[in-house]
């Protein structure tokens, strides 16, 4: 069903010796990690650690300073891979003057969706994240969380075989954003890739794998078990705390 | 198929902001009508005193349509002047003739200088009178107002003027609502992103091009001697480098406070070298800057249209050079968007 997607084991997301600075501002350095296909990769770590700085790269929107990254084998940024990819930001980029369904139909329509289809996927990805009701709302009367929400459909309107997820679920209540992790694990299983940065450590423990980043750099890589075991602690942020202390 | 979408969508963000719409058509009409009253007010009558001045003298003044009162002293008129009454007095004291000018208004100053010229010439004309001239004009009339003048312009200036503000601050919130940034995620090429803002607003700005064109001159009766739909033409380039140009010069300004600091840059020096007043007297460089400014070719343009009734083949010219500056502008921008993404 979903287009773009190699089968599991392979890598989706290559990132090799990646710095990148703002002026003489060291965001990231040396960063090495590989995302395979079909798996729910979490990149967790503190606010202004570079998570947001680092999918940027991956999703193309900016250039490494130095260093390679690939997704599916194409090094980014290229024009080609964008139509594979489902990129959420970290701030909602939504028309507020406009309806939840413009906005859908807008972006749709820049994926390439157009008519029976394109309104059969707006209603699925509406449905997704429990917006049905509120399709024709103007956004500007939207919740935050709502606003959040509608941000992840028009993600995965196009059904991309990479997602990149920035801080998805920061203020969805707690109910939705169980139904929205399930659906996650759900399109993980039928081999959508999915790359999420968060600092909430709970939602870490759903992640397949884990990369903890401080301060730009790359402390740990891991399944949530393996980080805990390594470390002897009790929880992936017992885990996180062990790495970031050793750091400092 | 997506230069599609974005057209469709600038137009769907239009119709749900009214206001905006409102200021776009009604705004230009509005300034445009009020500086048209500025300009036809009535002719000025100005106020002369006199003193001791003979009779005959006090009656031409009057006739030649200055408001006349008379004064016994110098010292009597000359308090009338401070206080505001009169513009000017005329004095006649041992064989000359004594002129005091108010002196704060350059254009009053004139007018009084001309009116004393012509009421007092005819007492100095040579035996036989005035020769009888006969006056042409090759272009205008003599019944053509200040406002028929810079009236061509000023719609220049007025389109320019919205559309540059309006269209550059659509651009600029794309950028810093994220959703420029969010779009350049999505296959959207970055040319299509500079040409989808130029046709969906350009619907637009044909539209107020029309709406401002025919208002000038049908509602106001502003002179037109040429081809309404060559009018049309020049106001609707124009418009287009307003587009091209504001959604470029956004991309360096942060906010939307920091787009209003482009008025005094880009718009108000357009207005002042772009032919409103009379560029022979200026400064070469001055002349020159003039030249890099659109307005200046369509302020021109509009003239040769509107006022000498000139055809295609005379302002292509300038219609090209407009053309070519939203072309440049329209590049610059595709360039610039290098910074959201490089390919
Ligand atoms: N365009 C930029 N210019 C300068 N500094 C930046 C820029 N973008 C991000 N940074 C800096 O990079 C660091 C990492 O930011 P970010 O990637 O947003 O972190 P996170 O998403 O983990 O909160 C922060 O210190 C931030 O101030
Ligand atoms: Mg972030």
């Amino acid at each position: 069903m979903t287009h773009g997607t190699a089968a599991k084991g392979q890598t989706a997301i290559r990132v090799a010796q990646v710095h990148k600075s703002f002026g003489r501002k060291h965001v990231l350095r040396d960063i090495t990690l590989t995302v395979e296909s079909g798996e729910i990769f979490g990149l967790l770590g503190p606010s202004g650690s570079g998570k947001t700085t680092l999918v940027k790269l991956i999703a193309g929107l900016d250039d490494a300073t130095s260093g390679e990254v690939e997704v599916a084998g194409v090094r980014m940024p290229s024009l080609g891979m964008l139509s594979k990819i489902g990129y959420m930001a970290q701030s909602d980029a939504l028309y507020t003057e406009l309806t939840a369904k413009e906005n859908l139909a807008f972006f749709a329509s820049l994926y390439g969706l157009s008519g029976v289809q394109r309104a059969k996927r707006m209603a699925e990805v509406m449905e997704l994240v429990n917006l049905s009701d509120a399709m024709n709302g103007v956004v500007s009367a939207y919740s935050g969380g709502m606003k959040r929400r509608l941000s992840l459909a028009i993600a995965l309107l196009h059904q991309p075989g990479i997602l990149i997820l920035d801080e998805p679920t920061v203020g969805i209540d707690p109910v939705l954003r169980k139904a929205v992790w399930d659906e996650l694990k759900r399109m993980s299983e039928a081999g959508t890739t999915i790359l999420v940065t968060t600092h909430v450590m709970d939602e870490a423990e759903k992640c397949h794998r884990l990369g903890l980043i401080r301060n730009g750099v790359v402390m740990a890589v891991g399944t949530p078990e393996q980080l805990k075991q390594d470390t002897g602690a009790g929880s992936v942020e017992e885990a996180f705390l062990v790495y970031g202390g050793g750091e400092q | 198929m997506r230069l599609g979408a974005l057209i469709l969508r600038i137009v769907r963000q239009f119709w749900h902001d009214k206001r905006t719409l409102g200021l776009m058509f009604i705004a230009p009409l509005l300034v445009l009508w009020l500086v048209s009253l500025v300009f036809n007010g009535n002719a000025y009558h100005p106020h002369v005193g006199t003193v001791q001045l003979p009779a005959q003298w006090t009656a031409q003044l009057s006739r030649a349509g200055a408001d006349v009162s008379t004064y016994d002293t110098a010292a009597a008129a000359e308090s009338a002047l401070k206080s505001h009454e009169l513009d000017a007095y005329v004095a006649w004291s041992s064989g000359t003739l004594q002129v005091r000018l108010e002196g704060s208004d350059p254009s009053i100053n004139k007018s009084v200088l001309l009116l004393l010229q012509q009421a007092l010439s005819t007492h100095a004309a040579p035996v036989g009178g005035v020769p009888t001239s006969v006056i042409t004009y090759l272009y205008g009339s003599a019944d053509m107002s200040t406002f028929d003048g810079v009236g061509p312009v000023l719609i220049g200036v007025f389109a320019f003027f919205f559309v540059f503000l309006i269209a550059g601050i659509a651009f600029l919130r794309e950028r810093t609502s994220g959703t420029l940034e969010r779009l350049m995620a999505t296959p959207l090429r970055r040319w299509e992103m500079v040409l989808g803002y130029v046709i969906g607003f350009g619907i637009f700005t044909t539209l107020q091009s029309a709406v401002l064109t025919a208002f000038a001159v049908y509602g106001l009766g502003l002179m037109m001697n040429g081809q309404l739909v060559l009018l049309l033409l020049v106001t609707l380039l124009l418009s287009m480098t307003a587009l091209t140009l504001g959604t470029l010069l956004s991309s360096f300004a942060n906010s939307e406070f920091q787009m209003m600091q482009f008025i005094p840059l880009v718009i108000v020096p357009q207005i002042f070298l772009s032919g409103l007043f009379n560029m022979d007297n200026m400064a070469v460089w001055l002349r020159w800057l003039g030249k890099m400014m659109p307005l200046s070719y369509a302020a021109d343009a509009l003239r040769d249209v509107m006022i000498r009734g000139r055809g295609l083949t005379d302002i292509y010219p300038d219609l090209l050079m407009l053309l070519a500056f939203s072309l440049v502008f329209m590049v610059a921008n595709t360039i610039s968007l290098r910074k959201y993404r490089r390919v």
